[in-house]
């Protein structure tokens, strides 16, 4: 059924329905999640919704929102003697203010590319005479998973793993999208796996405070029309309320035991995003008891804020006020194969996803 | 954000299961949920079951659909 | 890698048979007709995988690119670079392999060379194989022939072998019993063009999948095709790696898989003689060639919208978000 294209034919309807209703209103929705952008992408959805529906791409990709200068530390540190550098795949190719690691590893770094923190401990155990500096990028989905990763190596006294803390909260960058003068968001479709963890209501000032109504959104292509139907329901009542419309794994409260996982390995700091400089309390750092585990920290390293590329817009697009188009190397020099901003690299980069269809030309189908 | 995919498992072991995932068996951390039994549902992200799927509320989202879509074609 | 290919050798060896990029160079040699010629490198990691090994794959690769040209494959040489200290017992193992694949599509070994490498300058062993075969004389594929409303078949479950690498490579805590499609399609093809000798184009799918495949297809041709992605045969485990790892089943490899563009009247009794080979049970009308001004892939996605497939660009990472 989720994948029924005729719920999604009657989904599409009841959306027309009130879309006609709100006419001319335009009606702006944000995900912010980069795998809800590859499924809206991927299902070509975007196409079945009317015209005055417009479906944002906000900073869901959170090797994108990494600022340029951290990357370039990572690198710095993957060329060092005695490092394993440890990352997800998404990382690899993203610039920093020069190059990526994964042109550090063609250099001869030792950069690696791993799918569980849990491989960590064999990596640490099997290079003993090594650092290991985990790369630790994600949102409050992939937080839970390190911290419980750490507290396993300190309890088994593991001595030889860093991490550099990437790691990002979306409800506060939430909140400064809501307030942006340069946007005007009417909804957000809210990331279904961060709220597993950290609860629906986790969203709540982003309604209540800021006056935008907010809805969890599963994966399928039906899920994420169900979202914006119920999306469409609030902005027609004018109502601002937090809905999950993945009942199936989302509760209001999240996963309290992850939460007081990630509590007791990482504290909430201030945070650079690329594209939003500093926001307040949207990051982890890490609490007293694991300090110990910072690899910026511990290599006596000062993190330079770090420029993206000259020309490079992905900030702007990153907040949804820019679209690739107004990018003067959109398409030019930046391209799938040679990245210049974080937004063309993943197959779910904003960039990515309007440079496929902008060398196809496919408005007109 | 964030891949995550539903899994079915088969075995737990302490802070470890084994899982199916359409024909696909791996072993996951199971630490970040609780009460964990065999048969039940979980998404997994990054090799750690991250949530219990509520199979009630799956069932109820599918009948929801399956009424929108009957309700449809009875109407036409 | 495409870059590379074009920047650096085919501005370097430019003649008119290099520069039609195909699968096989067509050519004519003396009395001897038109011959497929082909050559290609493995340096596939795990070297034994489920379903198969570097042996198999070095035959069934050449094999598969003289019988997508519409050859019927003859002759082919092995060349063989050996780390030092590398077991002889493997060795064996992947020359029985070579000789069994070889046997199973019917060409001769005819030529060889051994080369052994002091221990890092290769990982375990690599193998070069080259091969030519006759092309009928009735019988003309190309990109040229390709017409609006011909239609695309596929030979069955496609991402089969990239995926039993992945598992090979053991990199995560993946299990499954699933196998690499790698065999030699040549029998198959015979049968197809025997019963559609005018069908209009074949091309094996090898790294970056069907998408890359059906992409190349269009820019060659300079069309555009339509696919029915539900129609793509796809086996369930082959879609929960990709989901786990967020990569697409159409950019994953394949060593037994081609597709199949014939004109629509053809294509029943083409459908019919694959599903009746070994190597075409579960093979499938994918899409067709459109008029659309345009040289691209257009996927008709599951709920009944479209989208571009665009060419996979770069190595398939894992992705977690």
């Amino acid at each position: 059924m989720l994948n029924d294209p005729r719920a999604a034919v009657r989904l599409v309807r009841e959306i027309e329905g009130i879309a006609l209703r709100l006419a001319p209103r335009r009606v702006t929705l944000m995900e912010v999640c980069g795998t809800h952008t590859a499924v809206i992408v991927k299902s070509g959805l975007r196409r079945l919704l009317p015209k005055n529906i417009q479906l944002v791409s906000g900073p869901g990709c959170p090797v994108c929102v990494t600022p340029p200068g951290l990357i370039d530390a990572a690198i710095t540190l993957a060329g060092r003697p005695r490092v394993i550098l440890v990352t997800f795949g998404d990382m690899l190719r993203v610039p920093g203010g020069g190059g990526s690691l994964e042109a550090a590893r063609a250099g001869g770094a030792d950069v690696r590319v791993i799918y569980s923190p849990t491989e960590l401990f064999a990596l640490a155990r099997e290079n003993r005479s090594s650092r290991i500096v985990f790369f630790s990028a994600g949102f409050e989905t992939t937080a839970p998973s390190v911290a419980w990763t750490l507290m396993q190596a300190e309890r088994s006294g593991i001595e030889n793993l860093f991490v550099i803390a990437a790691n990002k909260l979306l409800p506060p960058a939430l909140e400064v999208l809501a307030q942006a003068p340069d946007l005007r968001i009417d909804g957000f479709i809210c990331p279904g796996h961060v709220s597993a963890i950290i609860g629906a209501s986790a969203f709540e000032a982003v309604a209540r405070t800021h006056h935008v109504p907010a809805v969890v959104s599963g994966f399928e292509p039906v899920d994420i029309l169900l979202a914006v139907l119920m999306l469409l329901r609030q902005v027609q009542a004018a109502k601002a309320l937090v809905e999950i419309a993945y009942m199936r794994a989302v509760t209001f409260g999240g996963n309290r035991r992850a939460q007081v996982i990630i509590r007791t390995v990482f504290k909430r700091v201030d945070s650079e995003w690329r594209g939003f400089s500093l926001i307040p309390d949207s990051g982890l750092g890490f609490t007293k008891g694991y300090a110990r585990f910072d690899a910026v920290m511990e290599a006596g390293m000062a993190v330079e804020s770090g420029r993206p590329a000259p020309g490079c817009m992905c900030g702007e697009i990153l907040r949804g006020v820019k679209s690739p188009e107004e990018c003067g190397l959109f398409g030019t020099t930046c391209t799938p194969e040679t990245p210049i901003g974080p937004c063309i690299v993943s197959s779910e980069g904003t960039c990515a996803a309007h440079y496929n269809q902008k060398t196809a030309g496919i408005d007109d189908f | 954000m964030c891949l995550a995919v539903p899994a079915r498992v088969i075995e737990v072991e302490g802070d470890y299961a084994r899982v199916d995932i359409d024909g696909i068996r791996m072993r996951i951390c199971v630490a970040l949920v609780d009460d964990l039994a065999v048969g039940e549902y979980v998404l997994v992200h990054t090799g750690f079951a991250i949530h219990k799927l509520d199979l009630d509320k799956a069932i109820k989202t599918l009948e929801l659909l399956r009424r929108m879509v009957n309700d449809h074609e009875n109407a036409e | 890698m495409r870059n590379l290919i074009e920047e650096i050798f085919v501005s370097a060896f430019s003649n008119d048979i290099l520069c039609e990029l195909g699968d096989s160079a067509v050519i004519r040699s003396g009395s001897a007709g038109k011959l497929a010629f082909t050559t290609d490198s493995f340096v596939v990691k795990p070297l034994f995988f489920r379903g198969g090994d570097i042996g198999r794959l070095a035959v069934c690769g050449t094999v598969n690119d003289l019988a997508v040209a519409g050859a019927r494959p003859r002759f082919l040489s092995v060349s063989m670079i050996i780390e030092e200290g590398f077991p002889i017992s493997l060795l064996k193992k992947i020359t029985r392999s070579v000789t069994a694949a070889a046997r199973e599509a019917d060409v001769v070994i005819a030529t060889g060379d051994t080369k052994v490498v002091e221990r890092g300058a290769a990982e375990g062993i690599f193998i070069t194989t080259a091969g030519v075969g006759d092309i009928p004389e009735h019988v003309s594929v190309g990109p040229e022939r390709i017409d609006v409303g011909d239609a695309v078949l596929v030979n069955g479950f496609i991402g089969d072998h990239g995926v039993a690498l992945i598992l090979g490579r053991g990199e995560y805590d993946f299990k499954s019993d699933l196998e690499s499609d790698v065999a030699p399609l040549a029998g198959m093809i015979e049968s197809i063009l025997m019963v559609c000798p005018g069908l209009h184009f074949m091309r094996d799918l090898t790294r970056g999948g069907i998408a890359a495949a059906l992409n190349e297809v269009a820019s060659a041709s300079g069309k555009a095709i339509e696919v029915d992605e539900a129609a793509i045969p796809v086996r369930h485990e082959v879609s929960a790696v990709c989901h786990l790892l967020g990569i697409d089943p159409l950019n994953i490899g394949n060593e037994g898989k081609c597709i199949i563009i014939c004109p629509a009247r053809d294509c029943d009794t083409v459908l019919a003689v694959m599903q009746r080979h070994e190597y075409g049970r579960t093979a499938a009308v994918i899409g067709r060639v459109i008029e659309y001004g345009k040289a691209v892939v257009i996927g008709r996605t599951a709920i009944g919208s479209k989208r571009i497939i665009d060419m996979p660009s770069g190595r398939l990472l894992p992705r977690i978000c």
